[in-house]
């Protein structure tokens, strides 16, 4: 019988601590348990065959740490194998007569995924597919994937099962005693990830006793459409006369456990510290409890690497701001590979309150798969909203698709078949919420009624897919309403039926509606409040939009989703009052060490006022006599105060942000004119070396003194280096390094700079660097602090001009 | 030997001037406090701050030190616990939400991505002196004192032991602690450690 099949109507026994056991059997601290399996097979044999005698269906091979990157190929290998037999060895010695399977053990790789870590999310995949291809080839019946802290080396491993078999998965997440990975997770988020690949069943292992995971164990139940799996610790461990002892008794556990099995979990087992005798007590008590069907729980969602954003309570704004159309800084950052503008974007519309980011960054002459995949990265990395991913290329949605910690949203496909061939199998294998627009090889259709027939036919291909309705919402597409005085009726009717008659979700890009009208805002947010009093779902939108945004709260409020109106209220006190006049007056400036107003806000790291006051300059003064007579001499005066040590490192990163926000009032003035031509500096940080506020600095200074800085980031590959260099043709090249380690990194690079870029002037710095480190390792300066960098840019700007 | 254990710290508090000193400021530096009062109030709820912990033997073979775990020749190890017949492994982690917070300040302000940077280094320091108090009282039950923390870099002691001491310790699973290939650790506000626990002299 398959495992799954039985699942369907049985609670299924899984087995309890194997580390536990074998310590007791002798092994040391320290010493690789899966070794014993070719070591001492015997003792590996006896704890499958005790599981098995105490009742258990399934046991998992002692393959916790069986991966490519602790093990040689050979090892690995002769390791699965004998794991594998010892297994099926103790299911064949076992008189027990219940259905026994063996689950190929799976356990994380013990090291961090970039970007915080140094392991590549492919060479993770590649690490477990090895794994789990030699389960396969010696013959085991499931994939147990288990006690994972982190969601997306979670990702990494189911995604490396479902490539390399076609065997059942179980996943399992250890949690803490806060409901979260140690990554941050909570299990709605787990569950739509994990669903959403085709996990055959989820759930949670270690950590703590199973009263302690109860919490945790509902929320699995409430989101979960596919069995919930539970193993406990017995408890915490503690010492007493130097033995480790767990504090809670089979007795005790069995009875906790089996309380959560009649809540509806329907695997059960042990982790650390349980026994076949916590099997044995568990599976009697157990024995008498009818088992919980499961449900399809229908929900819409989308998840973050920390929680899921569901669609059926409140409408979901998804800011539609990282997208280069109409937006002449954007494209130009695209070009130059710079990421700032993204992630500032990402920020800013956080800020705003958005609940999902949309990323869009296609741009005909950019190698978009690439550029897609790097923001993607670059976002997940420090926020924590959904991401919605939009291009119309399947490989750079696939490549996208696959990095994504969590389950995204999917923008987009439509009608045609070419689109939904294209599509569907990515929606199917990573999991993702699809938007579906209304049109098909005919184009858009006039009438609602006519789209939402298209919508059918979406649906119905969706389904031979496997792609439940629940995973698709659709947009019924907002025309300009100024070519065509129905465009927005019948969207809006198309609005109501996708929700009423199809009982699907509905999103709409507002901003369409109102294109070549005057006073958009008034047009997008009125159509909107239209839209979500038919039902919308979601909106794709302009969050710094006042209009589209006072819309959202006051509709929550009106549509009994805002309790005592509380959002409504924060949000409406914390809008600007009338804007203050600005206070550029002469005499505040009294008392001043610098010569001028807008001097003092630089040297005092003042950023709003700094800000303030070159906007109100510049209404009088040439943007450049600003820069040269007031923004240089503010910083002259605070780099050299930083140099004779009177201006201590975060005063001067305070000014250099205050000068920033004022180049930017300049910049935003000057847009359209051409701007001078700046000396190329390219900066990183080495490559196995994930520490960058030292290269950060010295970016935000170099950026001040007029540089233009191609800032590759941390853990950064020799070959990077050198393309980046080469394709700027800079003369300056700034590496850092932090740790000794990561030294021999930098003289690698310095040596593939000398090979392919020799024009450029290396420096160096970082906290383990000395000038005689530079010079061993071919540098052309060491740089010792973010000031010194900054003279020794401007000696080489000069000399290249 | 035994036994790794783990517990959890509510975030200590750092004192100001420490965090400015870890910081790069030296001596009065005025215009900081607004922000790093925002600094301390944005991490404040962000820290987890976890150590796992094992007590190990130490034996002497000539100038070689065993403790179990680890065998080293280095000097400096050697020196720090004279007088200590066992000492307690340890690894100290903040967790990765502050190393995020860092990430998010890197482009938009780095003087808050340096501040947060400090307050971490601050707190993990705290956090090691907790636990280590927590030792030294129970050390003192028995008529035992500490020795001065002592990691993996410090003095001859080679930085290639942190694999030791994650081979004994398994800071992946019990606290969220991972080694990388350059012996880094993320996230990166963490602390391994070795503490002899000796007799009072």
């Amino acid at each position: 019988m398959k495992i799954t099949d039985f699942l369907k109507q049985n609670i299924l026994y899984l087995d309890g601590g194997m580390g536990t056991l074998l310590q007791e059997a002798g092994l040391a601290p320290g010493e690789l348990p899966e070794r014993w399996n070719l070591t001492h097979a015997a003792q590996v044999r006896a704890v499958h065959r005790a599981y098995f005698d105490a009742g258990s269906h399934v046991v998992s091979t002692n393959t916790f740490g069986a991966n490519a990157l602790k093990f040689s190929d050979a090892e690995l290998e002769a390791i699965v194998k004998a794991a594998v037999e010892n297994a099926r060895a103790a299911a064949a010695e076992s008189h027990a007569t219940q259905p026994k399977w063996v689950a190929l053990d799976i356990g994380p790789t013990g090291r961090m995924l970039r970007p915080y870590g140094d392991l590549d999310f492919e060479d993770a995949v590649a690490a477990f597919a090895k794994t789990v291809r030699l389960g396969v080839r010696y013959g085991v019946d499931l994939i147990f994937i288990e006690t994972m802290n982190d969601s997306y080396e979670t990702k990494a491993a189911l995604l490396a099962a479902k490539e390399s078999c076609d065997l059942p998965v179980f996943v399992s997440n250890a949690y803490g005693a806060d409901g979260k990975l140690m990554t941050g997770a909570d299990p709605a988020a787990m569950v739509a990830l994990l669903e959403g690949m085709g996990a055959d069943a989820v759930g949670v292992n270690c950590s703590l006793g199973p009263a302690a995971l109860r919490g945790v164990v509902e929320q699995y139940l409430q989101c979960a459409s596919v069995p919930v799996l539970l193993k406990p610790n017995a408890g915490l461990p503690r010492v007493t006369d130097g033995k480790t002892v767990y504090d809670v008794t089979p007795t005790v556990f069995a009875d906790e456990v089996c309380d959560l099995v009649r809540c509806g979990v329907r695997a059960v087992g042990g982790c650390c510290g349980t026994t076949p005798a916590h099997i044995a007590v568990l599976r009697a008590r157990g024995a008498s409890i009818a088992p919980v069907p499961i449900e399809k729980k229908q929900i819409t969602c989308v998840s973050s690497y920390t929680h899921a954003v569901v669609f059926d309570k409140a409408p979901v704004l998804i800011g539609e701001r990282i997208n280069p159309t109409g937006k002449k800084r954007f494209k130009e950052a695209l070009r130059a590979g710079d990421m700032d503008y993204v992630r500032a974007e990402g920020l800013s519309q956080e800020e705003r309150g958005v609940h999902v980011l949309d990323v869009n960054v296609g741009l005909p002459e950019i190698d978009e798969v690439r550029m897609l995949t790097d923001a993607v990265c670059e976002l997940q990395a420090i926020l924590d909203l959904p991401l919605q991913i939009d291009t119309s290329d399947p490989v750079a949605m696939e490549a996208a698709l696959r990095r994504y910690n969590g389950k995204a949203m999917i923008n987009s496909v439509n009608g045609k078949q070419e689109s939904m061939d294209a599509v569907f199998p990515l929606a199917k294998k990573y999991g993702g919420l699809v938007v579906a627009l209304t049109l098909d090889e005919s184009g858009i259709p006039p009438r609602a009624e006519e789209r939402v027939e298209i919508a059918r036919r979406i649906l119905a291909e969706a389904a031979k897919h496997g792609i439940d309705k629940k995973d698709l919402i659709f947009d019924p597409l907002a025309l300009t309403v100024s070519a065509d005085p129905a465009a927005a009726v019948e969207t809006l009717r198309a609005v109501r039926m996708i929700r009423t008659e199809l009982g699907c979700h509905a999103s709409l890009g507002v901003s369409n509606v109102s294109f070549g009208l005057p006073a958009r805002d008034a047009v997008n947010s009125t159509f909107f409040a239209l839209a979500l009093g038919e039902g919308l779902s979601a909106a794709i939108m302009n969050p710094y939009s006042a209009e589209m945004m006072k819309t959202y709260f006051a509709y929550r409020v009106l549509a009994a989703q805002d309790e005592n109106c509380t959002d409504y209220v924060a949000f409406a006190t914390a809008q600007p009052q009338a804007a203050a006049p600005v206070q550029v007056a002469a005499s505040a400036a009294a008392g001043m060490e610098f010569g001028s107003e807008l001097q003092h806000a630089i040297g005092k790291g003042l950023k709003d006022r700094a800000a303030l006051l070159t906007s109100s300059l510049l209404q009088t003064v040439a943007p450049l006599t600003v820069i040269q007579d007031e923004i240089i001499p503010a910083l002259n005066a605070v780099g050299e105060g930083f140099e004779k040590k009177s201006v201590y490192l975060p005063q001067l990163l305070m000014s250099a942000e205050a000068a920033k926000a004022a180049f930017e009032q300049i910049r935003s003035q000057m847009q359209g004119a051409a701007e001078p031509s700046r000396c190329a500096v390219v900066i990183a940080t080495v490559r196995g070396d994930i520490h960058d506020i030292g290269k950060n600095i010295v970016k935000l200074l170099l950026e001040n003194y007029g540089f233009a800085v191609t800032d590759l980031g941390r853990d950064v590959a020799p070959e990077r280096v050198v393309e980046a260099v080469v394709c700027t043709h800079a003369p300056l090249v700034g590496l850092s390094a932090l740790m000794t380690t990561t030294v021999p990194a930098m003289e690698q690079t310095v040596r593939a700079l000398r090979a392919q870029a020799p024009w450029c002037k290396i420096m160096v710095g970082g906290a383990v660097l000395t000038k005689e480190y530079a010079d061993a390792i071919g540098a052309d300066h060491y740089a010792h602090d973010a000031m010194g960098a900054v003279r020794y840019a401007e000696q080489i700007a000069k000399e290249s001009t | 030997m035994g036994v790794v254990l783990v517990r959890e710290y509510a975030t200590p508090s750092v004192a100001r001037a420490e965090v400015l000193r870890y910081a790069g400021v030296c001596g009065d530096a005025p215009g900081l406090d607004r922000i790093l009062d925002a600094c301390l109030v944005e991490v404040a709820d962000r820290l987890h701050c976890r150590v796992c912990y094992c007590e190990v033997p130490v034996t002497r073979y000539a100038a070689l030190l065993d403790l179990g775990f680890l065998q080293t020749c280095s000097a400096s190890l050697a020196k720090n616990l004279t007088g200590c017949t066992r000492a307690v492994a340890f690894a100290a982690t903040l967790g990765l939400e502050l190393d995020r917070l860092i990430a998010r300040y890197a482009t938009l302000s780095p003087t808050k991505a340096l501040l947060l940077q400090a307050i971490g280094a601050a707190t993990v320091e705290a956090v090691c002196d907790a636990f280590a108090r927590e030792l030294a009282e129970d050390a003192a039950k028995m008529g035992c004192v500490l020795r001065p923390r002592f990691s993996p870099g410090y003095g001859d002691l080679p930085l290639e032991t942190q694999r030791a001491f994650f081979a004994l310790l398994d800071p992946p699973r019990r606290i969220g602690l991972t080694l990388n290939e350059s012996l880094l650790m993320s996230p990166t506000k963490s602390v391994t450690a070795l503490i002899g626990i000796g007799a009072r002299d």
